[in-house]
């Protein structure tokens, strides 16, 4: 019997097996969205919980990745949600110069806050779009939508950003 | 200005702000987190859902306080 229906079949080798094989990459996409490696982590194995949980649901002739992705994306999305209004945004990941640094850091603050300020359907895309910079098909896929509305979102999320950040009176180029 | 440019200009701001975080990698293996967390919730995979024990009850109050009620449940089952 192959991997996947041996883990739609509930066998836990299997499972461990795909675990092995996905976690990074389900963490990866996962830390892009909340942008903190501790939550990204519980995220991930969250994610996984979920996967074992629906494991009966899943076609083993689909396309595992993508339907991880998926389960990973919603995982990430609540916790957008409740989180929203409980914690700071978090400080970036990529270690110290990677932001540009001769923006003003008040300037980074007011734009991190909004941004951290976006309801989470706009910044969950708007991440992916916009500073991850990935497809918007390939973010459609994952969030369960249309390429056409998460178009949309990313366009009401610059909006949104611009509507704030114009009124605490930064604009673009701002240093 | 339009969609483009407004995205662009929004796009260079956040990324002065916000770096990518595409190439962070995990650290360490999850599995033994992961076995822990089966470990304490096994009991949801096969949990009933409430809105069932709801139901269940309702039916149950009312084949106690209707029993005439049950002639027409068989009818319909």
């Amino acid at each position: 019997m192959e991997l996947l229906e041996r883990f739609a079949a509930g066998d836990l080798e299997a499972f461990e097996a795909l675990f092995r094989q996905h976690q990074k990459e389900v963490y990866s996409w996962i830390v892009r969205i909340v942008r903190d490696s501790g939550i990204a982590e519980d995220l991930t194995v969250e994610t996984f919980w979920r996967i074992h949980k629906y494991r009966a649901r899943f076609d083993p002739a689909g396309n595992f990745r993508a339907w991880a992705r998926r389960i990973a994306t919603n995982a990430a999305f609540d916790h957008l949600r409740k989180a929203r209004r409980e914690t700071e945004l978090p400080e970036d990941l990529a270690g110290p110069g990677a932001a540009d640094p001769a923006v003003r850091r008040e300037t980074r603050e007011q734009i991190k806050r909004a941004f951290f300020h976006l309801p989470a359907k706009y910044r969950l895309v708007a991440t992916l779009a916009l500073v991850e910079e990935e497809p918007y098909n390939k973010i459609a896929e994952a969030v369960g939508i249309s390429a056409g509305l998460v178009k949309m979102r990313v366009y009401r999320a610059v909006r949104i950003l611009r509507k704030q950040l114009n009124s605490l009176g930064v604009e673009a180029g701002a240093r | 200005m339009n969609d483009e440019e407004n995205n662009k200009e929004i796009k260079e701001l956040l990324k002065q702000a916000i770096a990518p975080a595409r190439h962070a990698e995990l650290q360490r293996d999850l599995w033994p987190q992961m076995l822990r967390k089966l470990e304490e919730q096994p009991a949801a995979m096969s949990a009933v859902p409430w809105f069932d024990w709801a139901l269940a009850a309702i039916l149950g109050a009312v084949l106690v306080f209707f029993p005439s009620s049950i002639p027409a449940l068989l009818y319909h089952l």
